[in-house]
């Protein structure tokens, strides 16, 4: 008798595999720190200010939610929450001047680099007085003059810029250095490849950052790239790193030896870490491609709440200054909602201002 | 006037803007230790040093987004491609990030990058070495395409874009590297982008031509004179940019006109322009504009299919006498 001809697969089953049920995702998280932030050198208000501004990304993105569901803004919506630990222990690891850029869940890179509330949520609401001046809305976030260089939409589509910053700063002999935020879905493009390559060879003074939060928009992370992420950086001969992202101290403290050896050797790195995304990948993901238990499993350590339980467990903040700061944040979030809601949209001439810095051309206006 | 080959206008003015500003340096594949695939920057390795002529290995999308991100922290980079057939590996960074940056960050950013290399065909090269990206470049907002026929306007034109403040396409072509001409000896010579040139003056028939098929009607220009039929070649010279004024004013006069595109028919320079000539100066047309292009099909290898597909001055011709119910 014939033997029976299984069926080619190609792409590795996730939850529609009836066989076990589960998506076998390949994040699992290395150990957080042992260290306390005395023994990293941070001071009681730098951990402070790390839970004001993880709490500040929550309450902004959470509510920013509610009026995307309310109907204030449209167009897409990609949160970042659960990842603030990432962006909150690296912009205390780097200095002012250098370079941070990302992809398109962006809101609370730029937060953290001195958006504030009100210029970001009219940002979201499409408003004037946005950051972007309402031109680039939720993906475009951006603050050139703090050196948070912008937000992308195109998967992979900045990591060659990310480079290019590097290699002004390295033109320029100014010492600062740059880092280049994307998600493990980005591993997958050329451009990835093109760049580490070229980032070694150059020597650019660049740190590659994987946020891998375990799923390419619904596609889990060992369904959609081989091997160990972290891993690729061996075939550039690139230093590399991997650690756990839903701890600011831990972030800050590998961040921070990193951007040393960056400024210091002037040779890139490539750092995987390693994160998780508790929302959809925009507000319209019915999140089928994962399970309400996995969800529930990073939940319990939250990174925020994580901040929170130091600040007490230290005595650095007592229970009802800690409600404070939260109701201080819920009120400016609130307020920037108020704003964003009343300040103006763009005046109709805006539409054809901002695409030229020198004389601008705009193909047959009249 | 010096006579230059259009090779060495273009390696003048890089020597000349690097020379200007510190700021500005050149990358690409084989421009540096190779001297140019093209020799369009010979000698410029040596003057300038390795951090400012820098050799890239074959990745388009990676070295023109390097360029992208330089030119965002205030650099200003040549990007070279071997041509700009290769370059749609790149399209990405010159189409989603070079021309969109600026916009989308509300005005926080410039991105004064010039990209440049030999643009549509080169003879028998095949199908994927053959094509003209002006038109297609030209179709997006925020990008300037500059395609110049000859070396005084390769020069004048690149100089300008190396200054420019947003990003600019510069195209050249393999053919014309080694062609000669006057060139400007005029101290830091400029020409403004967006500015056509009458090359040849006529009153019957207006026609509109760059790059190499400036050259190709050129041509037909000296045959129809020989049976009266005086044509006026006007080169824009940057295709975007458009400078329709001083076609619309030659229209006024020969009453007639006809484009001369290397693209592709759909949605080309030909078909652009006929358009605006249309709503713009349809009273004064005597006869339908006519464009001669390339057909709707790809580069054939074999020489006589590919002498088919290339415009030429016989087909030039038949358009002109064509418009002129000749």
């Amino acid at each position: 008798m014939a033997k029976k001809k299984q069926e080619a697969i190609f792409t590795p089953i996730g939850l529609n595999n009836d066989k076990n049920g589960k998506v076998e995702k390949s994040v699992k998280l290395p150990d957080f720190t042992d260290k306390t932030h005395k023994d990293l050198k941070l001071s009681d208000d730098d951990v402070v200010e790390m839970y004001r501004l993880m709490q500040l990304q929550r309450r902004f993105e959470e509510r920013a939610m509610q009026m995307y569901q309310k109907g204030k803004f449209g167009g897409f919506l990609h949160l970042y929450i659960g990842q603030e630990a990432v962006s909150t222990g690296t912009v205390f690891a780097l200095d002012d001047e250098d370079d941070i850029i990302t992809a398109y869940r962006d809101h609370g890179w730029g937060l953290v680099r001195g958006i504030s509330p009100k210029e970001g949520m009219a940002e979201l609401f499409g408003k004037a007085a946005g950051c972007s001046k309402g031109k680039g809305g939720s993906m475009h976030f951006a603050k050139t003059e703090n050196n948070f260089w912008g937000g992308y939409g195109i998967v992979g589509g900045h990591i060659p810029i990310g480079g290019g910053l590097a290699f002004a700063n390295k033109y320029m002999g100014n010492d600062k250095i740059s880092t280049c935020f994307f998600g493990d879905g980005a591993v997958d493009q050329g451009a990835l490849h093109e760049t580490l390559n070229m980032s070694q060879l150059w020597k650019l003074p660049c740190i590659y950052i994987v946020e891998n939060n375990g799923y390419s928009m619904g596609t889990a992370a060992n369904r959609h790239t081989v091997g160990e992420i972290h891993e690729r950086a061996k075939g550039y001969g690139m230093k590399s790193a991997l650690f756990n992202g839903m701890d600011a101290l831990t972030v800050y403290e590998n961040m921070k030896e990193i951007a040393d050896d960056v400024r210091k050797n002037g040779e890139p790195y490539f750092v995987e870490i390693r994160t998780y995304r508790y929302r959809g990948h925009s507000m319209s993901d019915p999140q089928k491609y994962r399970t309400k238990k996995e969800l529930e499993e990073y939940q319990k350590i939250d990174p925020v709440e994580r901040m929170k339980s130091y600040l007490l467990e230290n005595d650095i903040l007592k229970e009802e200054e800690v409600e404070k700061m939260v109701e201080d944040i819920e009120n400016e979030v609130m307020e920037a909602i108020e704003f964003a809601d009343e300040t103006p949209f763009p005046e109709p001439e805006a539409l054809y201002e901002d695409m030229f810095t020198g004389t601008p051309y705009i193909h047959d206006r009249k | 006037m010096a006579v230059l080959q259009f090779r060495e206008a273009i390696r003048d003015a890089i020597d000349e803007e690097m020379d200007r500003d510190e700021k500005v340096f050149i990358l690409g594949e084989e421009v540096a230790e190779y001297n140019g695939a093209y020799k369009a920057t010979e000698g410029l390795l040596d003057k300038y040093g390795f951090k400012r002529v820098i050799d890239t290995p074959i990745s388009e999308l990676g070295f023109s987004g390097i360029g992208v991100g330089a030119a965002m922290k205030g650099l200003r980079p040549i990007v070279e491609f071997m041509t700009f057939n290769f370059a749609v590996l790149a399209a990405d960074q010159i189409i989603n990030h070079a021309s969109k940056i600026r916009y989308m960050l509300g005005g926080q950013a410039s991105v004064p990058i010039v990209f440049r290399g030999p643009n549509a065909s080169a003879g028998q090269l095949g199908a994927t070495h053959s094509v003209a990206y002006d038109s297609m470049y030209a179709h997006f907002p925020g990008l300037s395409v500059i395609y110049p026929s000859e070396p005084d306007d390769a020069k004048g034109l690149l100089k300008s874009a190396i200054r420019s403040e947003d990003p600019v396409l510069f195209m050249e072509s393999e053919q014309m590297y080694g062609m000669k001409g006057e060139v400007s000896e005029e101290d830091d010579y400029t020409i403004p982008i967006g500015k056509a040139k009458i090359k040849r003056e006529g009153s019957d028939v207006t026609v509109v031509a760059t790059g190499k098929m400036y050259h190709v009607t050129k041509q037909a220009a000296e045959q129809l004179a020989k049976d009266g039929v005086e044509i006026e070649i006007i080169d824009p010279r940057t295709i975007k940019p458009f400078d329709m004024e001083t076609v619309i004013e030659s229209i006024k006069k020969t009453n007639r006109c006809v484009i001369v595109d290397e693209a592709h028919p759909f949605g080309g320079l030909a078909s652009e322009v006929g358009f605006l000539i249309q709503r713009e100066a349809f009273d004064y047309l005597d006869a339908p504009v006519q464009r001669v292009c390339l057909p709707d099909v790809c580069a054939p290898f074999s020489k006589p299919l590919f002498d088919l597909w290339l415009p030429d001055a016989k087909k030039v011709i038949e358009a002109v006498n064509a418009v002129s119910y000749r």
